[in-house]
């Protein structure tokens, strides 16, 4: 693959947007519509300023879409590159199954031990760290935020097995 | 002179060697938040917000909590310049100017020179806009106090109206922007009719968005993003600042006085105006460019150049608070969160804080300044520090401050629903940066939707429908007009411009 390809063109990715952005005015419009965007006896229904908000979400995205369109030689400009969306791609996916680690039905590790596990990772597949950095930074930075959360400012985040094998829950 | 007075009321308040420390700690942690990718003045703050709950519910310690969130706001502000100077990395988007004489000066091995001279104006400006606060707030505030609904409403138009009319680029991408903000805002319960809105029998959307988490996602996530895709490496200048180059500095910064006011004097006004900070910084190298004798030579590394955008950023970073005290209007993210962080305390924003809370008022205040001189001698003692920060390689740096992120998310309610939002906030924020939505107008229509549809319906109720309301007084109708007037001015312009070239032809 051609790193420096690109992906999709300013124009394709604008039109996008703004298509999401038509798509949301248009959905906020109906809701509101659905509870009443008018004047009632007694003042304004509940979807009544909700209702323009929609409206000027859609009619922005009508401009946006048009001026999109008539982008010329500016819209054929890269997007986003293979290689950078690639790049992305390695924060982002590791990003969502460390979200999914702390917490699901299953098998939850807690915000601790997910997250050293999150910057063991990194620093290993991006950084090609050796064991020997990566464990003590990763362990080291979480023990220092276990300390801050639960002992000093009392705020107490998810907890997994681990935490309550010392006694933490 | 009663404000004298009340000020030495706040000294007393502020002056304990509590609060002390937590300046020092939060211009710490701010220059720290403001060094590092990913984390800047609104998010660093949002995310420190929950560790205050507790701190707040000792008396006299909401003063302790606003002292600590507002020093890290001043130290984001200084911080924003060493990574302009020493990297060309502007931390912050009004640091941006900062860069075309910073840079180079640091190049020429003066980077010691630009930073004492970015350090010293910041603090200059800072001062300049705390003192215009200490006598014109509470004019303000007292003049405020005969406020009603449309008078608020009118405010809220201004404020969003202000976004529109400065947009850099099109005007419907910071409409767009705004309304989402708004819409996402009206998401949940409705107050007023109890009825539920926008949730489509969701639970988890029926308390609503709250506009931390979107200032986290946005901003944290949405950089990083945007750093690794411009790949990792941080390639900088070495930081070396002793007495003698501070000395020498402050012996050729006196010469650009004319400077330092003019800047002031555009950040102070720009800074009231919301999303001001970085259109002053840029004004101010601007008009220093055209009326300076060596303005030909800007951009090749002038100590002048440096002094000119970061007065005015710092001015306007600091009259931003200006609005958000007196009226309940932040004028950028970062306010609005401070703003956000009253609410959760329980203190009411706006006219009335001034009489309820003077204390609370005047002790803010009075650490205004303290907290500047405070951050003067961190950022001034401990450069060489925050500059070896940014040399922690990104692979370690980066997962560290996605963590704090989520941390940041989790703890603002305590729902792991929250932190999934933050990275779709996290996605969202890197493609509106990609095409040029502006973030701030969402962040600040999310702060301010409701207050802004309860104004707008109270003055509907008391005028029976008829939009007559907001032009039904002097006062009203000037403000009201003065939005309008900002609102079109893209346009206006426009046909002034096409006017014009019709005459000249």
């Amino acid at each position: 693959m051609d790193e420096k390809k690109p992906v999709t063109s300013m124009r394709v990715a604008e039109l996008v947007m703004a298509g999401l952005f038509l798509a949301f005015g248009a959905l906020v419009m109906w809701d509101s519509r659905r509870l009443g965007s008018d004047w009632a006896e007694d003042g304004p229904q509940a979807g009544y300023f909700p209702f323009y908000i929609g409206l000027l979400i859609v009619v922005s995205a009508g401009a946006i879409i048009f001026r999109a369109l008539n982008l010329g030689e500016k819209g054929r400009a890269a997007f986003v590159e293979w290689g950078q969306l690639r790049m992305i791609l390695t924060v982002t996916i590791p990003t969502v199954i460390y979200v999914a680690l702390i917490a699901n039905p299953w098998f939850s590790l807690g915000i601790y031990v997910a997250s050293a596990i999150f910057i063991a990772f990194f620093m290993w597949h991006l950084g090609k760290y050796g064991w020997a950095r990566i464990a003590p930074v990763s362990v080291g930075v979480m023990v220092f935020f276990f300390f801050m959360f639960e002992v000093w400012f009392k705020v107490p985040l998810p907890k997994g097995p681990l935490e309550a094998a010392f006694g933490f829950s | 002179m009663q404000e004298i007075q009340s000020l030495m009321g706040g000294f007393a308040v502020a002056m304990t060697w509590f609060n002390l420390a937590l300046m020092f700690a939060g211009v710490t942690l701010g220059v720290l938040i403001g060094v590092l990718p990913g984390l800047g003045g609104a998010n660093g703050v949002a995310i420190l917000l929950p560790l205050t709950f507790s701190m707040s519910q000792q008396p006299g310690g909401t003063t302790s909590a606003i002292i600590l969130l507002s020093c890290i706001y001043w130290g984001a502000l200084f911080g924003g310049a060493i990574t302009s100077i020493l990297f060309n990395i502007p931390g912050e988007p009004w640091s941006v100017a900062t860069t075309f004489d910073g840079y180079p000066l640091a190049q020429k091995g003066r980077a010691g020179a630009a930073l004492t001279a970015a350090f010293t104006s910041s603090f200059v400006g800072a001062l300049v806009a705390v003192i215009l606060i200490t006598f014109i707030s509470p004019i303000i505030a007292r003049f405020a106090l005969k406020f009603g609904p449309p008078e608020f409403f009118s405010v809220y138009l201004l404020t969003f109206s202000a976004f529109v009319g400065m947009a850099k680029g099109t005007p419907f991408k910071t409409i767009a922007a705004m309304m989402s903000g708004f819409a996402l805002a009206a998401v949940g319960i409705d107050t007023v009719t109890g009825q539920l809105r926008l949730t489509f029998d969701i639970i988890e959307l029926l308390k609503g968005f709250d506009f931390l988490i979107a200032v986290i996602g946005l901003f944290g996530i949405g950089e990083i993003l945007l750093t690794i895709e411009e790949g990792l490496e941080f390639k900088g200048a070495q930081a070396k600042l002793n007495m003698k180059v501070v000395l020498e500095t402050w012996k050729e910064l006196p010469k650009y006085w004319k400077t330092s006011i003019r800047s002031s004097a555009v950040g102070c006004l720009m800074g009231i105006v919301p999303g001001g900070a970085t259109p002053a910084s840029f004004m101010a190298y601007g008009l220093a460019k055209k009326v300076s004798k060596d303005g030909e030579h800007f951009g090749t590394g002038k100590v002048e150049g440096v002094v000119a955008p970061e007065t005015a950023a710092h001015a306007a970073g600091t009259a931003a608070l200006l609005p958000m005290l007196t009226l309940g209007v932040p004028g950028s993210p970062t306010a609005a969160v401070l703003l956000g962080g009253l609410l959760i305390w329980g203190l009411q924003p706006g006219p009335l804080l001034f009489v309820e809370k003077a204390d609370f008022v005047w002790g803010l205040i009075a650490s205004m300044y303290l907290g500047n001189i405070v951050g003067l001698i961190v950022v001034l003692t401990c450069v060489p520090l925050f500059a070896s920060i940014l040399r922690i390689p990104f692979a370690i740096i980066a997962p560290v401050i996605l963590v704090i992120c989520a941390i940041g998310a989790y703890t603002v309610h305590g729902s792991m629903f929250d932190v999934w939002l933050m990275v779709g906030f996290g996605i969202l924020g890197y493609v509106f940066k990609k095409l040029d939505y502006p973030m701030a107008p969402l962040v600040l229509a999310l702060v301010l939707g409701d207050r802004a549809e309860d104004s707008f319906r109270q003055s509907m109720l008391g005028s029976q429908g008829s939009l007559s309301a907001f032009f039904a007084n002097p006062l009203v109708g000037t403000i009201t007009g003065a939005a309008l007037l900002l609102l079109f001015w893209p346009l206006i312009s426009k046909l002034v411009s096409i006017a014009r070239g019709r005459s000249a032809a």
